[in-house]
């Protein structure tokens, strides 16, 4: 008799819920077109802004270098860079990004480097300004090759073979599997994404179905019917899981789409090494919505125990947005570079689930951690679904209007 | 039959302190008939009639609706009730037949009989011309024949409307009267509480005064105009209460 009181409150509100425009927005349609905007859109418009950067000339000024010409003759020729005539206020122009960079090559230069005084070139900057590092890399590059190329010099004077200047060499090589690699590069994104969402898609119908009632007037209503509160709790609760649940799962379809589109696109518009494919394991997208499950249960059940006390929808709101704040703070600190599990942080809500999945989407399983997040997680979301049976047993909070 | 004993119910107020909005009612309403509470705004009328529908605990005493205790068997009262108040409004995104059958389903009615209990009350309420209509499409008197309608899916024994036609037109209003008349021809034990002394008049069989949550005065219409000697309710009503004693705020 309760199952069944249960899938009749379940089935009417997801019905009222379908119908309902303000629900399918924040439930189905954020989920699904904020994703590719925000990563393709924006993503693809940042690939394209650095690109460009990248391909325009650099203006820089050179200071000194009146007795090294061949060394100011080659910075002229160098693609890319465009030399402006030197003025003393050089460091108002590169705060101002009239120009990019100055190279303030040191007098008696070139012959210093060839006696082996090892004279010093400066490079004046705006630190953290992209264009500004641009046209640095450009005058760097253009002295090492120059440095390169006087080492060689000397060694063919000499009559001494060109391999001196490279001893040995030292190479990077990756042992992991690509499935790993783009697993700790995007994991966290999508661990983050997956929290996040559980939440967001909890959110509007928690406030719906409790404080939208009884703005409605439809609560005293449903009370008057003869089904037990703990069955029409449990009936709203699952529906605002489902839609927890709903929104998690598109926003990480969404997600995967969205890079799959920019990785083709970041591929056709920079000339740089391609992005590693978001490619997930079936088990590790089931590893983590199987994370995700209590995560969305702790949700559902604490929205709608908080909702419960307000009034209005409006009343309902500036409850639960502080609450976003609660879950970003831990669901953020959980994708930090560094941040790692430990048996403390392993039992800390949300922040626990979120290092995990990290590991999940990493393809690591450790299964004393696996156990111990799940369990704790479990009795968290135990605990929010008490309460919340709980407070639809109080007259206070039903009727605070 | 219902049978109120000792009823009380008290809340707190943080400014106020403890509040008594129903204090020791005890009356009975026979089937066949309609008890009418009458009290101004804040007397405990929308209390007592919210315990009887077991939507309120009550702090002390207890009711008997249809031999079901209200404390020790909610659910079976509720089961045995159809309770219509302003304050029970219908659900927007259903259409007027998703509502009844949705509440014909918690009552445990099912399949061809709910279908066969939903058609007949549309058939007699003349709802079939809406009834595919979402609530919140409804004109006034639309949704008052669903809220109706919800109230008997279940064929309750037992009638509760708390201040039914508060805010409605006259011919809305009408018609719920002639709703309630019908609930009594039908054998139905009916509560109805009302601050109108008119509606009171038309409807009501025994009379209860209710007032700063005590029920002060009861019978029929002839006791309490002989009982304290005036024809005019209303006049019956102020002297009961007194004339200058405000009502007390309860909620």
């Amino acid at each position: 008799m309760s199952v069944r009181n249960i899938g009749i409150v379940y089935r009417k509100e997801l019905r009222e819920a379908l119908r309902d425009r303000r629900t399918l927005v924040s439930s189905i349609l954020v989920p699904l077109f904020i994703f590719p905007v925000l990563t393709v859109g924006i993503g693809f418009s940042a690939a394209a802004l650095i690109g460009q950067a990248s391909r325009e000339p650099s203006k820089i000024m050179i200071l000194g270098g009146e007795d090294s010409p061949a060394v100011v003759a080659g910075l002229q020729q160098v693609k890319n860079l465009q030399v402006v005539p030197a003025r003393t206020d050089y460091t108002d122009l590169i705060s101002n990004k009239r120009i990019r960079a100055v190279v303030d090559i040191p007098n008696g230069f070139q012959t210093g480097s060839e006696l082996g005084q090892h004279p010093e070139v400066k490079i004046y900057v705006f630190s953290g300004d992209m264009k500004s590092m641009f046209g640095a890399t450009r005058i760097e590059r253009y002295f090492s090759e120059y440095r390169d190329n006087a080492v060689k010099d000397r060694l063919v004077a000499e009559h001494l073979p060109e391999s001196l200047m490279k001893p040995f060499s030292v190479k990077q090589q990756n042992v992991v599997s690509e499935e790993k690699v783009a697993g700790e590069s995007y994991g966290g994104i999508v661990v983050y994404l997956v929290i996040l969402m559980c939440m967001t898609g909890a959110m509007y119908p928690a406030m719906d179905l409790t404080a939208g009632e009884k703005e409605r007037g439809t609560m005293e209503t449903i009370l008057s019917s003869p089904i037990k509160r703990t069955h029409l709790v449990l009936g709203k609760f699952l529906l605002v899981l489902t839609a927890s649940l709903a929104t998690a799962t598109l926003s990480v379809i969404s997600l995967g789409a969205s890079f799959a589109i920019l990785s083709r696109l970041a591929r056709l518009h920079s000339e740089g090494e391609p992005l590693p494919v978001l490619a997930l394991h079936w088990r590790t997208i089931v590893a983590i919505f199987a994370m995700a499950l209590p995560v969305a249960v702790l949700f559902s059940a604490a929205l709608l125990t908080i909702s419960l006390f307000a009034r209005s929808y409006k009343e309902a709101q500036s409850y639960l947005t502080p609450m976003t704040f609660v879950v970003i703070i831990p669901a953020v600190a959980a994708i930090l570079p560094g941040v790692e599990l430990t048996p403390q942080l392993a039992v800390i809500p949300i922040l626990n689930v979120g290092l995990l999945c990290k590991e999940l989407v990493a393809g690591t399983y450790h299964w004393n951690y696996i156990a111990v997040i799940f369990a704790s997680t479990c009795v968290y979301a135990g605990i929010a679904l008490y309460l919340a049976v709980k407070m639809f047993q109080r007259e206070s909070v039903l009727f605070s209007s | 039959m219902i049978e109120v004993r000792n009823l009380c119910k008290r809340f707190r107020d943080k400014t106020r302190g403890e509040i008594r909005a129903v204090d020791n009612v005890s009356f009975r309403c026979q089937p066949g008939q309609i008890y009418g509470l009458l009290g101004a705004n804040g007397a405990g009328k929308t209390t007592t009639l919210r315990m009887l529908a077991t939507i309120l605990e009550p702090s002390d005493g207890t009711a008997v609706v249809c031999g079901y205790d209200v404390v020790e068997q909610p659910t079976k009262v509720r089961a045995s009730v159809g309770f219509l108040s302003t304050a029970t409004a219908l659900y927007p995104r259903l259409t007027a037949r998703e509502l009844v059958e949705y509440f014909g389903r918690l009552n445990g009615i099912d399949g061809r009989p709910l279908k066969e209990r939903v058609d007949g009350i549309f058939d007699r309420l003349e709802m079939n011309g809406f009834r595919d209509r979402h609530c919140d499409k409804l004109s006034t008197g639309m949704k008052q024949k669903t809220s109706i309608a919800r109230t008997l899916v279940h064929n309750p024994a037992v009638m509760i409307f708390d201040e039914p036609t508060l805010g409605l037109d006259i011919m809305t209003a009408r018609s719920i009267i002639s709703f309630i008349r019908e609930c009594r021809a039908d054998g139905k034990t009916v509560i109805f509480s009302t601050h109108l002394m008119t509606e009171v008049e038309k409807l009501c069989d025994l009379i209860g005064i209710i007032h700063g949550g005590k029920l002060l005065t009861e019978g029929t219409l002839p006791e309490l105009r002989e009982q304290y000697r005036q024809n005019d309710l209303e006049e019956i009503f102020v002297q009961v209460v007194g004339a200058d004693r405000m009502p007390q705020e309860t909620r």
